[in-house]
């Protein structure tokens, strides 16, 4: 099957509603289809890869693990929008520590985050060929 | 051109259910091949065939059925949002050991591969959601 440009943009808080937990299911099919992924977050998407997420008094599952392991699923892009960043008092360090093997470069780990400006995520969802936002 | 659509929001909560439906009419009004809609999130509720809205107000369930009827249209429901949400087929309802099924004729329910597939083969790949 044809490898296409997949884009999924997360633009809601990883609680308070489903689509979070749900866009996740969608990546990690999209994964298995060997597709070009890559995810943005914007607004407060961002909250979806902060650290330290407990919900333990909402007494729902902390799924935030499950974006640690994207990068085995050869998910390598993870495009985080400063403004969104800037706007909610969080800094690239609130982030969790997001990473992926490169097998062309001795498996060494990489961060799969990529800070980008307003315009230049823009500029990557202008690429793309498939977008689906959650 | 070819289109996959996919709905992410339920019938008379949003808007996005009835702007998907008349969306869908109008490409197919225009010549264009809908190669498959696909519902996710609460939008697997388009699909019940238990709504029973006031007389004077639309029934967007049954107006998906007949379109697809028409136009032999692909309707999908995502089977995992469907079984969070207590959206059945009879095979699923029986596997589940449930005793009602409530899915309207001209849907049914699949993975979410579908969605995949449907962006893949198609041209555009339209969200309709929140």
């Amino acid at each position: 099957m044809a490898t296409k440009k997949f884009m999924f943009v997360n633009r809601k808080a990883p609680y308070g509603t489903v689509y979070a937990l749900e866009s996740l299911e969608v990546v990690l099919i999209a994964a298995a289809f060997d597709q070009d992924i890559s995810l943005a977050f914007i607004d407060d998407g961002v909250y979806q890869i902060t650290k330290g997420q407990d919900t333990t008094g909402i007494g729902q599952k902390n799924f935030s693990n499950a974006y640690k392991a994207l990068g085995d699923y050869d998910i390598s892009k993870m495009y985080v929008e400063k403004e969104s960043l800037e706007e909610r008092g969080l800094t690239p360090d609130d982030l969790m520590n997001l990473v992926w093997e490169d097998e062309d470069d001795d498996y060494k780990e990489k961060s799969s985050i990529i800070l980008v400006n307003r315009e230049e995520m823009a500029a990557v969802m202008a690429e793309q060929e498939v977008t689906l936002s959650f | 051109m070819k289109y996959t659509i996919m709905i992410n929001e339920g019938p008379y909560q949003h808007q996005s259910a009835d702007s998907a439906l008349q969306f869908t009419r109008a490409l197919l009004e225009k010549g264009h091949e809908v190669f498959r809609v696909f519902f996710y999130h609460d939008g697997v509720n388009n699909g019940t065939r238990l709504s029973v809205p006031p007389g004077d107000d639309r029934l967007i369930q049954k107006e998906w059925s007949e379109l697809a009827k028409e136009h032999e249209l692909d309707l999908v429901i995502c089977i995992a949002a469907a079984q969070r949400r207590g959206l059945m087929d009879a095979d699923e309802a029986k596997r589940q050991g449930l005793d009602a099924d409530n899915i309207i004729e001209g849907f049914r329910i699949s993975g979410l591969g579908q969605l995949i597939e449907g962006g893949i083969q198609s041209d555009r790949t339209i969200v309709f959601g929140d």
